[in-house]
């Protein structure tokens, strides 16, 4: 077992000044012109951007892991994703979307009903099965209402702008959208931190865990707060980045002493560092159009996650 | 470890038990016997106050079970399941037992790794533990709590002769120390040798509460788990012979 939390801070480090230097046209600060501008106001806080959305994806993906006691799980599976992105469709749908905030802004009231909705219908002694079917429902819902508002979309254009968007970018975001996410995140990530001693107990099951004082409400808002403002806020500025946090706590597990409150930190970090790898990897490449961060995770995360079903079969075997 | 009165009233929970009252009196080991289905882990999650009962209520010293971490540093629960969802070390689930008390409790946590005999496979991971040794480390999580009342749902199930009787001893000697310990046991001939007094349960409903002789007679075991069967031997060693 490492320090995963030195060992990913040093890699952060390193990788953040290396990442400003990344791209179709590679930096040279004391040559190419107008470097300063380029670094401040274009690859900063795109580059901050990243550790944002992937340290608040992580960090709630280990805690979702936790939650379910299941290493398959998924921040998606609480619907807090596609109910942001159902928010962000609607701006586009009527028009709202060309402002810096207004876009982010319907996509954390997206996010923040479907955290209503699933608080609503887990009420106040819900178990684990309800509160995950619940939030199973709330994203199919979301899923399928982002869908008709494709297929009615006003125009071709704002067709074209949504399903654009909905494949997750850092592309021309800017200081406004850092500001926006950066907060939350760690506000999110700061509540999924204080509710690791509750996801600790629950290695034991539900009942083991309530009887070491783990109040099944609390534990769920904590939730609910957390991985809504992290996830929400998110994809509030990036659009649906996937599989980070289904990859990065299974990454990180094997560093760590394998409790849940162990892993949230690590895997926020770890998170930040493969979103930020990721986006410099898609400046990168040498293609006709950039290439949208969402499919770059995807085709990442889908082999690995047959990788992983894989192997758990081949344990299961055993 | 200096145990209180732990009292149940009129216990209901719809379909499984009728109106369970009982009065369990710590320093000693109570054994909740009776067949499947009969309410016996529904009684002890109860009494563990991880179930709201529909009606009734259980009393902890004359007071209503207090909730969350108050009532967790008071009664320590082990139930059936025995699941363990993470590959965590035995030191680590151990330390779980803590967790009520919010602090690291070294001292608690290596006294019950001894107790349970687990001090040589502290920094194991549990995952490479044998079932028996798991059932140990999960009762040495309970006793790390250092709990008043121990509630131990079918704890000895996984274990061999040997480590049986070894966890009984330990029981034993926190009853001494003056918890109480309840322990769901299907085992009729370790509640009749081990157990200071027997609550018998029936399809929801407390059949009898006594010493060993008293709740767990031929005459019982015939009506509640029909089973014509005598006991053997000399009190504290007897068997159950069937047949």
């Amino acid at each position: 077992m490492t320090r995963p939390v030195p060992f990913f801070t040093l890699l952060l480090i390193l990788a953040v000044p290396l990442s400003l230097l990344a791209g179709r046209v590679w930096l040279d600060p004391w040559e190419t012109p107008n470097a300063v501008v380029i670094l401040a106001e274009l690859r900063l806080p795109r580059a901050l951007l990243a550790v944002a959305v992937g340290a608040g994806l992580g960090a709630a993906g280990a805690a979702m892991q936790g939650y379910l006691r299941n290493p398959l799980a998924d921040p998606g599976l609480f619907g807090v994703a596609p109910g942001a992105a159902l928010g962000a469709v609607a701006s586009f749908w009527f028009g709202y979307a060309a402002s810096a905030w207004l876009l982010p802004l319907f996509a954390l009231a997206g996010a923040g009903g479907a955290m209503a909705l699933l608080a609503l219908i887990a009420g106040r002694s819900a178990g684990i099965a309800l509160f995950t079917l619940a939030g199973m429902m709330i994203a199919s819902l979301a899923g399928a209402l982002t869908s008709l508002a494709i297929s009615l979309a006003p125009n071709a254009f704002a067709m074209s702008e949504i399903v654009t968007w909905l494949m997750g970018a850092l592309t021309d975001r800017g200081w406004a959208e850092v500001q926006l996410a950066a907060p939350l995140t760690l506000a999110g990530i700061v509540l999924l931190r204080l509710a690791g001693p509750e996801l600790d107990a629950l290695t034991l099951g539900e009942a083991a865990a309530r009887s070491l004082g783990v109040s099944p409400a609390r534990l769920q808002a904590l939730l609910i707060l957390g991985v809504g403002l992290t996830v929400g806020s998110g994809v509030a500025v990036a659009g649906i980045v996937g599989f980070v946090g289904l990859i990065v706590p299974h990454l990180v597990r094997p560093l760590t002493d394998r409790r849940p409150s162990s892993l949230i930190v690590p895997s926020a970090l770890a998170g930040a560092l493969l979103v930020l790898v990721a986006d410099c990897v898609c400046r990168v490449l040498p293609l006709v159009t950039e290439l949208r961060l969402g499919i770059a995770l995807s085709l990442i995360g889908a082999p690995f996650f047959l990788w992983l079903l894989l192997r758990m079969r081949r344990e299961a075997l055993l | 470890m200096s145990g209180r009165r732990l009292a149940c009233a009129g216990l209901i929970v719809g379909g499984r038990l009728h109106g369970v009252s009982a009065i369990l009196e710590p320093g000693g080991i109570t054994a909740i016997c009776g067949p499947n289905g009969a309410g016996k882990s529904t009684l002890l999650q109860c009494l563990a106050g991880v179930l709201a009962p529909d009606a009734g209520g259980v009393l902890l010293d004359g007071a209503p079970l207090p909730s969350g971490r108050a009532r967790a540093r008071r009664v320590g629960y082990l139930p059936q399941t025995g699941e363990i969802a993470w590959d965590i070390s035995v030191a680590a689930l151990v330390g779980l037992g803590r967790l009520p008390h919010r602090d690291r409790g070294e001292a608690q946590i290596a006294a019950a790794l001894a107790a349970c005999d687990l001090a040589h496979l502290a920094d194991r991971p549990v995952f490479s533990l044998s079932g028996g040794e798991r059932a140990r480390a999960l009762l040495a999580r309970v006793l790390a709590g250092a709990p008043e009342w121990i509630l131990a749902d079918e704890p000895l199930a996984a274990l061999d002769l040997g480590h049986q009787v070894a966890l009984l001893e330990r029981l034993r000697a926190a009853a001494d120390r003056g918890a109480g310990v309840v322990l769901v046991l299907h085992d009729l001939a370790l509640a009749m040798n081990h157990a200071d007094r027997v609550l018998v349960l029936d399809q929801g409903g407390l059949v009898v509460e006594g010493t060993p002789e008293e709740a767990l007679s031929e005459e019982t075991i015939r009506t509640v788990w029909e089973v014509r069967a005598c006991w053997l031997g000399e009190p504290g060693g007897r068997a159950l012979a069937t047949g």
